[in-house]
């Protein structure tokens, strides 16, 4: 089974169309990752598909960045 | 399901990914066998529509820009569909816009610009493309738009767009009054909430899903699948004789 860092990275490469190695954790979907405000609605779209979770908006306010993403499924899977 | 729409074309206006309810509308025309054009609001969304067109069946190769807010933009766009297929018979008309931080809070704090921005976009572009379609519908012609019950009843949230939607229900009888007479039909599809790029804009949207799975006379709610074959139906000849109706798709939602 694949880790929640793997299927993140995925998702993200699948999404934003960028190289697996661009995805690193401190990497922000806007900075670095070229995204824009609509790709970040997918990408917590794509990511409780995913992880068959539900994202509250205050929450995905929240993640910006590759590790915010991990972090926040982690602590929702405990 | 097996209604062809073989040797007809129709033009769907607003996917933006593949949970568009317009993507469901493309799919159920698309498994009729009818031929589809595009359009897409504007750069950004040209290359998810073309990937997700090249995943259907048929080889639909139109897919045009089309910024509903600009009337040259839209003279052209239907300007190159006509030179390109002469007629049309069917138009999905699924756009709609407002300011995210006024799909929240008090309906009071609606901004002048917004207001007009949310009519602009999703109530006053079925207007200006239905005229412009007009002359394509030679042989008649099926117009359907997508609106939602917030613009019926007070819905959360739903605030300046539920107003957008009133005005757009009402564009949709007057167009139906106007265009009767050269058989071209104009329809609402009344579809429940669904988790789409544009629904997760409205604040707390999770929970209209879960009151919809509660609540709701089918208990669950509505799919973009559902939504694509009320819109066959309305794009074929078994609705012919209806026009001006808004047909809610809601799991019944809206007898509440």
């Amino acid at each position: 089974m694949a880790t929640v860092v793997e299927r993140v990275t995925k998702v993200i490469v699948d999404r934003l169309g960028v190289d697996e190695s661009e995805v690193k954790m401190e990497a922000s979907f806007r900075d670095d990752l070229g995204a824009d405000s609509l790709d970040v609605v997918e990408l917590v779209m794509e990511l409780e598909d995913e992880f068959d979770m539900e994202i509250s908006d205050e929450d995905a306010e929240q993640i910006s960045t590759v590790g915010n993403a991990v972090t926040y499924i982690e602590s929702k899977q405990g | 399901m097996s209604l062809s729409l073989q040797g007809k074309t129709f033009v769907i206006m607003g996917v933006a990914n593949k949970r568009s309810i317009a993507w469901g509308i493309a799919q159920s025309l698309d498994k009729a066998g009818a031929n589809i054009i595009f359009t897409y609001a504007g750069e950004r969304f040209e290359k998810p529509v073309r990937d997700l067109v090249a995943t259907l069946e048929g080889k639909h190769e139109l897919v045009l820009p089309c910024d509903v807010t600009n009337d040259e933009d839209v003279e052209r766009c239907f300007a190159t569909i006509g030179e390109t297929v002469g007629k049309v018979d069917g138009l999905a008309h699924c756009i709609a816009f407002a300011k995210t931080e006024e799909l929240a809070g008090n309906f009071s704090d609606t901004s002048r610009e917004g207001f007009l921005l949310a009519h602009n976009i999703s109530a006053f572009s079925l207007t200006v493309v239905a005229k412009a379609v007009k002359p394509l519908m030679t042989e008649g012609g099926s117009i359907v738009t997508l609106t939602y019950l917030g613009g019926e009843k007070v819905v959360p949230n739903y605030n300046i767009m539920g107003v957008a939607k009133a005005s757009l229900d009402m564009s949709v009888r007057y167009l139906a009054a106007d265009l009767g007479r050269y058989n071209i039909r104009v329809n609402a599809i009344s579809a429940g909430p669904i988790r789409t790029l544009s629904a997760k804009g409205v604040s707390d949207f999770n929970s209209v899903l879960k009151e919809i799975e509660e609540r709701a006379p089918l208990r669950r709610n509505t799919t973009p699948e559902e939504v694509g074959d009320t819109a066959l139906f309305l794009f074929s000849q078994l609705s012919r004789g209806i026009t001006g109706e808004t047909i809610h798709c809601d799991s019944g939602f809206h007898i509440l």
